[in-house]
């Protein structure tokens, strides 16, 4: 039997009052819940006290303002993967949010949560690395942005830092942009075994700019920022995105684990990035002439 | 230390004090004697200790009792309505939809969720559906007609042929 370890519980009633909560040490923030429980009841999070932010609604939005798409922190799975504005501007989230988990932790599991986890193999880091995606972080002091991309200072470890809240991600919308997430696993609602995404700029058949996300094969701050340098500028076709996934594949930096060997993670990773930047330019396309 | 956390559960008041580290699933079987929802693989896998809190089904393993303070829970005992069977249930009767039962409860509490939101799924829905829960017996063959069953059948049984499968 698994059962956490003794611990507090605070119901926050205001961000405001969840910050007060969160200023003392040995503190976590508890939305959904579906991976920090499991921490607890192993004893790798032994939190003093909880704060339970499920009901700070105003912190469960998903919309777009102006130029950005602006996603609260306590939006869930689910509404992530059934919002029509997310999914029109940005396909690459609907095609992580259909793997991750299973239908009934997308319910519960929040997507501010899943950054903050911070786990390696967790598919929105990467999502949200590609798109260049803005974290939005609350404290007593006020409001910080900082990009995704400098968001996670290690495996579990984020900026976060002690009486703060992630409070929003901000993703910029531009105009000629396609995007796609690809995901190998074992099984179904399994974690990655490797998985890249990709969102591509295009102006008159060149690439503006690109952003190539990694999951779970340690690839620095989630991104292949060597292929992104590479595809910048050129024209898209077969031969560009191949050369780009190759050098993805280079340059990460996979584990052996009992998912695989590190061989066949970078096989992965080439393949799959190949793939998830032809559909991404496919959907500019598809896009332009609609 | 305890705090006093209070519920709803299949419509029912209930207040009990409790460690804020109390699992829901352990408050509903060990607390409140409702030990129709299981306690599984306890780490939000398996989906048998699948209930809903308020509008939707949750793992129940993966979620504090203090969590659900306040709100509605309803669990397999609240799928029966009057006396009669949900139509869910009736189609795990009618297609033989089980065997050794430990992951029924929750496969038919998210099953109602599923056609109360899609109320004629295809297969393929019904099997993504179910796709965070597992059963060690049937295959999901069985599991799969069942839902249908019900999809099919949505007023139970008794205005229809008991016994037919689609």
């Amino acid at each position: 039997m698994q059962v956490p370890a003794h611990v507090e519980y605070e119901r926050a009633t205001s961000v405001e009052h969840a910050l007060s909560l969160l200023s003392r040490p040995e503190t976590r923030v508890v939305a959904g819940g579906h991976s920090l429980i499991p921490m607890m009841k192993l004893r790798l999070a032994q939190p003093e006290l909880l704060v339970d932010i499920n009901g700070l609604a105003e912190l469960a939005f998903i919309a777009k303002d102006g130029g950005q798409l602006r996603i609260g922190a306590l939006a869930r799975h689910a509404d992530l993967l059934e919002s029509a504005v997310a999914g029109t501007h940005f396909p690459i989230f609907h095609d992580a949010e259909r793997v991750v988990a299973d239908p009934i932790v997308r319910l519960w599991g929040t997507v501010g949560g899943s950054l903050c986890q911070a786990d390696p193999s967790e598919d929105l880091s990467a999502a949200f690395a590609a798109a260049r995606a803005t974290a939005v972080i609350r404290g007593k002091d006020g409001e910080r942005t900082i990009p995704v991309r400098h968001f996670h200072l290690g495996p579990y470890e984020t900026v976060i830092g002690r009486g703060e809240l992630l409070a929003e991600i901000r993703v910029p919308v531009k105009p000629g942009t396609g995007s796609a997430y690809e995901k190998v696993s074992r099984r179904v609602g399994d974690w990655s075994i490797a998985a890249a995404g990709a969102v591509l700029t295009l102006n008159g058949g060149k690439i503006q700019e690109a952003g190539i996300g990694l999951t779970a094969v340690g690839a620095e701050h989630f991104v292949a920022a060597e292929a992104e340098d590479y595809l910048r500028g050129r024209e898209v076709g077969e031969d560009t995105f191949n050369e780009a996934a190759k050098i993805a594949a280079e340059h990460c930096h996979p584990a052996a684990d009992q998912r695989g060997p590190e061989d066949f993670k970078r096989h992965l990773v080439a393949e799959l990035t190949a793939r998830a930047l032809r559909r991404a330019a496919a959907r500019v396309t598809r896009e332009s002439t609609a | 230390m305890t705090i006093r956390i209070a519920m709803t559960v299949n419509g029912t008041e209930y207040a009990r004090d409790v460690e804020p580290r109390l699992l829901l699933i352990h408050f509903i079987r060990d607390e409140l004697g409702l030990t129709g929802s299981h306690w599984g693989c306890d780490t939000s896998n398996c989906g048998s200790c699948v209930v809903w809190l308020d509008a939707k089904p949750v793992k129940s393993c993966t979620l504090l009792a203090a969590m659900a303070d306040g709100h509605a829970v309803r669990t397999v005992e609240g799928l029966e309505q009057d006396g009669q069977l949900d139509p869910v249930q009736q189609g795990f009767v009618e297609c033989h939809g089980l065997q050794c039962g430990f992951c029924t409860p929750g496969m038919m509490m998210t099953a109602r969720w599923l056609l109360d939101h899609h109320p004629d799924p295809d297969e393929a829905q019904i099997r993504e559906a179910i796709s965070g829960q597992i059963c060690r017996c049937t295959g999901y063959e069985n599991i799969v007609r069942s839902i249908r069953w019900a999809a099919e059948h949505p007023a139970g049984a008794s205005a229809e042929h008991p016994g037919e499968a689609p």
